[in-house]
């Protein structure tokens, strides 16, 4: 196996962890539209103290991109240029929005920023899922890896499809992850019902997106590719079925299973390819001749294998230290 | 005004916004560390009560600011692909690695420890809690360090070879041990050091002047930020300086510009103030201090230092006709100056402020009225700041990586200049609109915040 194939591992492992776990942080975002303000209160406490190291999967997944195939990071960050602004606005907003939303105590100041959370957590899940299509959908690129399309491109029915599919995914997610972290019995039961209605939801809008992407693309080429969307549809299945009957622990689990298998078959569906051109194959950008040299590769290499298990290991110590239910009582002042 | 320029802008402007709250990070993150070793070491009930206070209200000022750094870097990770794709595509095999390094080991760091601090109060022993913001402190100045290693390399290549039309990397250690890096570490980490320490004197002076009931622990916190700064400002001078003196040998054409010596001369002159006039490379006008540029460099009142005209010619023999003056030497010349001259400021009103916490304690009352003045002068730390960034980015010009790639050519082909208007505009109008509610959340939290004994 060559690096360029473990560095297409390592980026599918840091855009799975970036989905799994900034997903439910979008989904529980989501879902504090329309809820009264203790409620939205519980649910920002609930990802106030790892959010923030969440979102840094995807900062890491940008870089790595960067350093492993630089092409590919150079192609895709230009191609949706317009799209990565509206999601960096978004994020900027919700960002400084957990930290500022408490400072000041009148009802205007604590509602804005709560918007600016649901806005910033809401354009990111739609995008994402539009970028991802988009790569296996292919895009105009040329035989300089240059984008010549323009921005109505990236916003073709399909992919758009795939976009509101991810923010279903992340708002299920989001709700099992809640149910897990919520102490107000009455309150989990009726996240718990949503999640149910969101993963129903997910699944009808899993089943058209495939079929779509099944004629559009290539996703089903691959048998790898449908064992693991199969066992990913199965996974959200599981997870209604465990938020009716109202084990979060399981509900989370199956959507995690869910996330991930959906990346890694999304991943193998690509491969060897990252980023298809729709103007011919031989343009398409993949793990060869978008690469860094084998001298970065390896050291990039060696850097992941001693960091990135250092960093799950600290990073699950802090879920294990914030392991407790939130209480109204724990954000009375906030 | 084309995609390239326009680009350019937007660089500049979201850098500089980045970097008004970086050197905050730096040196606020340090200072708050130390602020809560003490309290974990300190001795009676009534004071650990007030210097648990005293940590979360800096704490808290520094949450905000860490906030707004950190949003804004991530624009800046992404502007690489966005904007300057031909750039990422040429550089990325060297400039890639310490960009993921730096999420890999500094950024996670940071954002892991930053949530257990801020939420970990009640759940981590007081040891636990300390060591966190400790690794907070780390891991920003750890991605500082990262981040200086790759703008290093686009001032001063080196450990690469050309490849297929690519830099690549050949060396990683020559890579991360470029001596450009240790003088632009050094200066960026005093400055940090500098402008964390000036925020907290300037706070706390004025809290001193304004609120009664915390008045004492204020004047403790003044008395340590004091020396802090004064420790920041003349790292910040002496690496400064250092840094210059090496310049004159890795990049003599940035050192020129800024100084706008036009002709070679031996013993240099040192221009106070000039008019430059670019296009006839010339000053109309100068006040000089005969000999002083040489002696800056060589530290002696005899030696060369090499003049634009002719690093220019040099330049032309070495890659073929064109311009290789940076194409705003005035800007550089002036910010230079702001540089230097807010620096100096800053090291006398930190001195005079030492005086007054050190030596006139008993009266400090009758000074209340100047320290109530105090919050005028914190643009100063942040002037010196953007100016320092502009002289060392726009000393790089035409160049993005200096000898490599022109920055004319390193812009994404694909953008129309409609595109970069509409985020350029986008950024700009976001970033004031934040600046506003933050700078405000963060005034209402000062005045409203007490630190006495009551629970």
């Amino acid at each position: 196996m060559d690096l360029n194939i473990v560095w297409f591992i390592l980026i599918t492992v840091l855009f799975t962890g970036f989905f799994i776990l900034e997903g439910f942080d979008y989904g529980v975002g989501m879902m504090m539209i329309g809820r009264p303000k203790n409620e939205r209160a519980q649910f920002v406490r609930a990802i106030g103290p790892v959010w923030d190291g969440n979102e840094v999967w995807m900062i890491t997944a940008g870089g790595a991109t960067f350093a492993a195939f630089p092409h590919v990071y150079a192609t895709m960050f230009s191609t949706f240029y317009l799209a990565l602004f509206l999601m960096l606005l978004a994020l900027i907003l919700r960002g400084v929005a957990f930290e500022l939303r408490g400072k000041l105590q009148f009802a205007d100041w604590i509602n804005f920023w709560d918007f600016a959370i649901m806005f910033g957590s809401f354009i990111p899940a739609l995008l994402w899922g539009v970028a991802v299509t988009n790569l296996l959908r292919g895009l105009p690129i040329n035989f300089q890896m240059h984008f010549v399309g323009d921005f109505l491109d990236l916003l073709n029915p399909c992919a758009l499809l795939g976009g509101i599919f991810f923010v279903l995914l992340f708002l299920f997610h989001g709700a099992n992850f809640l149910s897990l972290k919520i102490a107000d019995k009455g309150l989990v039961e009726e996240i718990q019902r949503k999640s149910f209605c969101y993963g129903v939801a997910t699944t009808i809008f899993y089943a058209v997106f495939a079929a779509v992407a099944a004629v559009q693309t290539d996703i089903l080429a691959k048998p790898a590719t449908v064992i693991f969307l199969a066992v990913s549809v199965a996974s959200v299945l599981l997870g209604c079925y465990s938020a009716k009957v109202g084990n979060a622990c399981k509900a989370f689990s199956a959507s995690t299973v869910a996330i991930a298998t959906l990346t890694a078959g999304f991943f193998i569906a690509l491969f060897p390819r990252i980023m298809v051109s729709s103007i011919s194959p031989d343009f398409s950008l993949n793990i060869y001749n978008a690469a860094s040299t084998p001298n970065t590769l390896f050291l990039m290499t060696v850097a992941a294998v001693i960091f990135v298990p250092i960093v799950l290991c600290y990073q699950a110590w802090s879920y294990k230290v914030f392991k407790d239910r939130i209480t109204p009582a724990d954000v009375h002042y906030h | 005004m084309d995609a390239l320029i326009l680009s350019r802008l937007q660089f500049a402007i979201t850098t500089i916004y980045h970097f008004l709250f970086v050197p905050v990070t730096l040196g606020l993150s340090i200072f708050v560390a130390l602020l809560e070793t003490w309290y974990v070491n300190s001795g009676s009930y009534e004071e650990r009560i007030k210097l648990k206070k005293l940590v979360k209200f800096f704490g808290t000022i520094f949450l905000i600011n860490f906030a707004m750094g950190v949003v804004t870097g991530i624009v800046q990770e992404f502007h690489f692909g966005m904007n300057w794709s031909e750039y990422a595509r040429f550089m990325g095999d060297i400039f890639g690695a310490p960009l993921a390094l730096e999420a890999l080991t500094a950024f996670f760091i940071e954002s892991t420890f930053i949530g257990l601090w801020i939420f970990g109060w009640d759940k981590l022993s007081e040891k636990m809690h300390c060591i966190c913001i400790w690794l907070v402190a780390f891991g920003s100045n750890l991605s500082a360090f990262w981040i200086l290693v790759a703008n290093s390399f686009m001032q001063h290549p080196v450990g690469y070879a050309i490849e297929d039309g690519r830099a690549v990397m050949t060396d990683f250690f020559e890579l991360v041990t470029n001596p450009y890096v240790v003088g632009e570490y050094s200066h960026a980490l005093f400055a940090g050091i500098s402008t964390g320490g000036f925020l907290v004197i300037v706070i706390s002076a004025w809290k001193i002047a304004t609120d009664e009931e915390s008045r004492e622990m204020f004047v403790r916190t003044l008395r340590r930020a004091v020396l802090y700064t004064f420790f920041g400002v003349l790292g910040v001078m002496g690496t400064g300086h250092l840094h210059a003196q090496y310049l004159a040998q890795a990049n003599p054409m940035k050192l020129a510009s800024f100084e706008a010596l036009w002709e070679t001369e031996n013993p240099a002159p040192f221009a106070v103030i000039a008019d430059i006039n670019q296009d006839s490379r010339r000053n109309d006008f100068e006040i000089v201090i005969p000999k002083m540029f040489t002696f800056m460099v060589h530290n002696s009142f005899s030696g060369e230092v090499k003049g634009i005209n002719d690093l220019q010619k040099e330049a032309v023999e070495k890659y073929g006709s064109g311009y290789y003056i940076p194409n705003d030497v005035r800007g550089m010349f002036w910010s230079f100056r702001a540089m230097v001259g807010t620096g100096g400021l800053m090291l006398f009103i930190v001195f005079i402020t030492a005086c007054l916490v050190f030596f006139k304690r008993n009266s400090l009352r009758d000074y209340h009225c100047c320290l109530k003045l105090m919050p005028l002068l914190l643009p100063l730390p942040f002037i010196a700041n953007s100016a320092g960034w502009y002289i060392a980015e726009a000393g790089r010009q035409p160049w993005i990586v200096v000898g490599l790639q022109k920055t004319a050519v390193a812009v994404s082909p694909n953008l129309s200049a409609d595109e970069v208007w509409i985020t350029l505009i986008g950024f700009t109008a976001v970033y004031l609109f934040l600046a506003v509610l933050a700078v405000f959340a963060a005034v209402m939290f000062i005045r409203r915040t007490k630190i006495t004994e009551e629970e």
